[in-house]
């Protein structure tokens, strides 16, 4: 069981691209990863999921996940989420 | 008949029949399927889906061609994503609760949509998730329903396209020629419809409550793109008389254009005066040349800025400035620089104002969004050395915002420089006169400022303190007011005191009654939105200089608009009979 806390820096917030992006990421590990808004929690791997989070900038995310890769799962997606998606 | 009233956002007049686009409200009978069908019925979403993620696969193609630059094919992907996430859910209620694809998609989404408009949104984030949500639901009941998207498979003929707001994928897929105008209940003068009208030549009127209500698919419509007037089962009389305007409007806006076109463009005592065009996109460059521009006045680089989550990066600004500086070499092409405020939100994270045309626009919101200011420069300057770029500042109202911008741009020149960038190091830099202050002590911005381009629009709207677009007071909008021709003529006067050019960008510029009266003031470079061109040209050629000063002293004895605009129709008619 791996857990980090994220803020979303982006400026325009988990929008549909990022929400690709971290949905794509996820899909890639064995260990299934979810993410919590304000005790809403959603599966990573689901785009439709991230986006009913309504992420704007500054939002703090939980993210969690469990199982053999757990910790480089939440690692990847901490990198991408700390790393603004590299939009901006 | 029926004669509804909206805003008129790209001039012309045209008749034709109308064709509703997209306004199915897709409302699903929630229909049970007799167990026997279930297969099939989920076979038939698994094509749907098929169908709706070839077809985005197909715009993202076009679009990443089209726009290269642009990450916009980016977001279409993200609609893939979310088509392909629907499946599994979908398929389940097919079977568990025995519902059509169709109710089963639509209740999907409302379940979405209703979740993302529960909690408070502010920054209009969660509304525009809705809208990606929105698009994919459409695609995927119209395919379900054996429905193509109704592009221009759609318009067999030449029609009046009326719709509630028309989205970015569909403006893209509608064939132009097929089109004879725009009618919309949403938007405003920088919506996509308007945008798209403007450039191509289309009439079009925008922001008519329920119009795809009162108007059904079929029905002859007359669409006065000038006036903004929607005109929907005209009666004979009616009828007969805008076939009369129509045709009129065509031949004479046809027969001017060719006529001036190589005409040099000077006074009828040989004076020269530049005449150049606003455009909004870099696309109208060749338009602008067709109706005989001989630069540009003024481009507007708001319409870069389409998407607010994804603001254009420098390279997408730059191949836009190049692009507009290579269709006009060794000619004069004015930039200004980003102008907008919180009525338009373009780069998301704007709060509302109480006031926003007292608010933080054009130069104000600039310093304070110096990220998007900084790119533009870098992109402006990088540009700069393709032709004869000019930068000019929207919003300007005091000297020190003059000093503090041009402080900016010599940061930006040395960054550049550091990096070895090429960029013109005398590239004039100049100011909007639009804010009474600036107006005003124009002579003292003068001593900062390389060049002056008065625009008309704002300026009357904060010399007269009237809002243009509430209807109550619009006859108080007065451009012939004596306080505005006072107010241009100083301006114009400081700028020759201090030898710095000015020009004028506003509607007056483009509006041949002005014409004479400006000349005589001084004015020897008009901007207009390049149709208006070829009429202001006609003036020019028709006037002498002692003729226009003449004009401009006995317009500015009169004491109220009424009579300057009465004088004027006068003066203008004995030169273009055809406009009155």
């Amino acid at each position: 069981m791996a857990e980090k806390t994220v803020t979303i820096q982006n400026r325009h917030g988990l929008h549909v691209r990022p929400a690709t992006q971290l949905a794509e990421l996820a899909g890639k590990f064995k260990s299934p990863v979810t993410i919590v808004k304000d005790g809403q929690e959603v599966s990573a791997r689901s785009i439709i999921e991230l986006l009913t989070l309504a992420a704007a900038h500054g939002t703090e995310l939980r993210i969690k996940a469990e199982g053999p890769d757990a910790a480089e799962a939440v690692d990847a997606i901490q990198k991408l989420i700390d790393g603004r998606f590299g939009l901006e | 008949m029926q004669i509804l009233k909206g805003t008129p956002v790209s001039p012309g007049i045209v008749i034709g029949e109308a064709f509703l686009l997209d306004l199915e409200e897709y409302r699903m009978p929630r229909r049970a399927v007799v167990p026997e069908h279930i297969e099939a019925e989920v076979a038939r979403f698994q094509s749907a889906i098929d169908k709706v993620v070839a077809e985005i696969t197909e715009d993202v193609k076009r679009l990443a061609a089209a726009m290269p630059e642009d990450d916009l094919h980016k977001i279409f992907e993200g609609h893939i994503a979310i088509a392909q996430d629907l499946v599994v859910s979908v398929i389940d209620s097919i079977r568990k609760y025995r519902f059509t694809p169709e109710h089963a998609v639509s209740k999907k989404i409302r379940t979405i949509v209703k979740q993302l408009t529960s909690r408070d949104d502010p920054g209009g984030f969660a509304a525009r998730i809705v809208a990606d949500f929105t698009d994919v639901e459409k695609r995927l009941l119209r395919a379900l329903f054996g429905q193509r998207e109704q592009s221009h498979n759609g318009v067999h003929q030449k029609s009046v396209i009326f719709a509630r707001d028309l989205t970015p994928s569909q403006t893209i897929s509608l064939d132009r020629s097929k089109i004879l105008g725009f009618v919309t209940e949403g938007g405003g003068r920088t919506s996509h419809t308007a945008i798209l009208a403007r450039a191509q030549g289309i009439p079009a009127v925008v922001g008519i409550e329920n119009v795809t209500r009162d108007v059904s698919g079929g029905d002859m419509v007359i669409v006065d793109g000038t006036k903004g007037i929607v005109i929907v089962e005209p009666d004979e009389e009616t009828l007969r008389k805008y076939r009369t305007l129509e045709k009129n409007f065509i031949q004479f806006e046809r027969r001017t254009a060719e006529e001036m076109r190589t005409q040099p463009s000077e006074t009828r005592d040989g004076i020269a005066v530049s005449l150049l065009a606003n455009i909004e996109l870099a696309e109208e460059a060749e338009n602008a040349k067709d109706y005989g521009a001989g630069g540009i006045g003024l481009f507007r680089t708001e319409f870069l800025y389409t998407d607010p989550r994804n603001p254009p990066g420098e390279k997408q600004q730059f191949d836009a400035y190049v692009s507009v500086l290579k269709a006009f070499p060794g000619r004069p092409v004015t930039i200004r620089a980003l102008d907008i405020g919180a009525d338009k939100d373009l780069i998301g994270g704007t709060a509302p104002e109480r006031n926003p045309f007292l608010g933080c626009r054009g130069i104000r919101l600039l310093f304070d969004r110096m990220d998007l200011f900084r790119t533009q420069l870098r992109a402006i300057l990088r540009a700069s050395s393709f032709g004869k770029l000019r930068l000019m500042f929207p919003m300007v109202s005091t000297v020190e915002e003059i000093k503090q911008a041009k402080a900016i741009v010599a940061d930006v020149r040395e960054e550049l420089d550091g990096e070895g960038k090429t960029f013109d190091p005398e590239m004039p830099i100049g100011i909007m006169i639009e804010v009474p202050s600036a107006a005003i002590a124009a002579d003292i911005l003068c001593t900062e400022a390389d060049f002056l381009s008065i625009g008309t629009n704002d300026l009357v709207q904060y010399v007269m303190a009237v809002d243009r677009m509430n209807e109550k007071i619009s006859s108080l909008y007065q451009p012939a007011n004596p306080a505005v021709l006072r107010l241009l003529r100083s301006v114009i006067d400081a700028g020759a005191r201090a030898e710095r050019p000015v020009s004028m960008c506003g509607e007056m510029s483009g509006d041949p009654l002005f014409t004479a009266l400006l000349l005589g003031f001084g004015l020897r470079s008009f901007s207009a939105v390049p149709s208006a061109l070829p009429e202001v040209k006609k003036v020019l050629r028709s006037v002498t200089v002692p003729e226009a000063k003449q004009i401009a002293q006995d317009a500015l004895a009169l004491t109220d608009a009424h009579q300057v605009t009465e004088f004027l129709t006068e003066k203008t008619k004995r030169i273009i009979p055809e406009l009155f």
